[in-house]
């Protein structure tokens, strides 16, 4: 377990979670792609705080922001989706195809 | 190769096949847990890197917020017990493209950046390091997050309620009667609809 093998797996969630994202059609299958964007961010972050940050807490801060961020990306998602549900009936992105209320 | 090798190769391959399939089962609760399997492989490698404290906040974290998630998607999608085979995807190739490019991309600036080699001290406290960073240098920071934290809560229930605060959607624009217990008059209503049959009318 070096740097390059944490970044590199890091890498791969990263890919994996744009792969999901742009390719999903359900809303939740979407916002499954971003967090699993955010997990291979917060391992980037973990990995990059133990081998080159010299264990800096702040380097940890920044974590527990990720963290906070994939929070409230969850919590504003679910509300959005259900607003939309309710004024659409649409669980998928092309369900909403023009913005018009 | 020693046991923390070993476990950090069992842990990154599994949070990476997990979250592989995730994109790629039909059911969309096992996508949720599969999800969760990601993260809590993740949580481990951080716990392998002397992040204790965040490898076990981002296992609690995840496990609450992947039952949200499954809980969710019974109440709301379509197929979420995958009895039926399911391919709900919009522009597969170029999705790839992407994906296999951004990994690309990040694992050629892995490999060939030089950072800096500055291991974490395994006999430092962190944790303690963490807990005095979070409530003295970064107590702003710490403090945002939680505001903003606050403040999701406040929109989300905002704009997942059925209901505002004087009645249904249109109540605020929905003119009261003159008088207790009066008749409506649609011509005072702020929403110009042509006095929609949907409106509630006063005098309970």
């Amino acid at each position: 377990m070096v740097l390059e093998t944490v970044l590199l797996v890091a890498a791969v969630l990263l890919g994996i979670g744009v792969w999901g994202a742009l390719s999903q059609q359900s809303f939740v299958m979407l916002m499954m792609g971003i967090e699993l964007m955010v997990n291979g961010a917060i391992l980037a972050a973990g990995g990059l705080w133990a081998y080159a940050g010299g264990g800096a807490p702040k380097g940890q801060v920044l974590v527990i922001i990720a963290m906070a961020v994939m929070a409230i990306e969850m919590a504003i998602g679910f509300a959005l989706v259900v607003a939309v549900y309710r004024a659409r009936q649409a669980d998928m992105t092309e369900g909403i195809a023009s913005m018009k209320g | 190769m020693t046991g923390v090798d070993v476990a950090f190769w069992v842990f990154a391959l599994a949070a990476v096949w997990s979250g592989y399939r995730v994109f790629r089962t039909d059911s969309m609760v096992r996508a949720s847990f599969l999800l969760l399997a990601s993260f809590l492989n993740v949580g481990a490698i951080l716990v392998l890197l002397l992040a204790e404290y965040l490898g076990t906040a981002l296992l609690f974290m995840m496990t609450v917020e992947m039952v949200v998630m499954a809980l969710f998607m019974v109440m709301f999608m379509m197929n979420p017990a995958g009895l039926n085979p399911m391919e709900m995807v919009h522009q597969p190739r170029l999705a790839a493209v992407a994906g296999v490019v951004t990994t690309a991309g990040l694992g050629l600036v892995a490999v060939v950046v030089d950072f800096p080699d500055a291991p974490v001290d395994p006999a430092a406290e962190t944790i303690r390091a963490l807990g005095t960073e979070l409530l003295g240098g970064s107590m702003l920071v710490f403090e945002s997050a939680g505001v903003t934290l606050l403040a999701t809560m406040v929109c989300a229930v905002i704009l997942s309620a059925a209901r505002g605060r004087y009645g249904d959607g249109t109540a605020g624009s929905v003119a009261p009667p003159l008088e207790p217990g009066g008749d409506h008059r649609p011509e005072d209503d702020l929403v110009g609809d042509g006095g929609g049959g949907h409106h509630h009318h006063g005098g309970h």
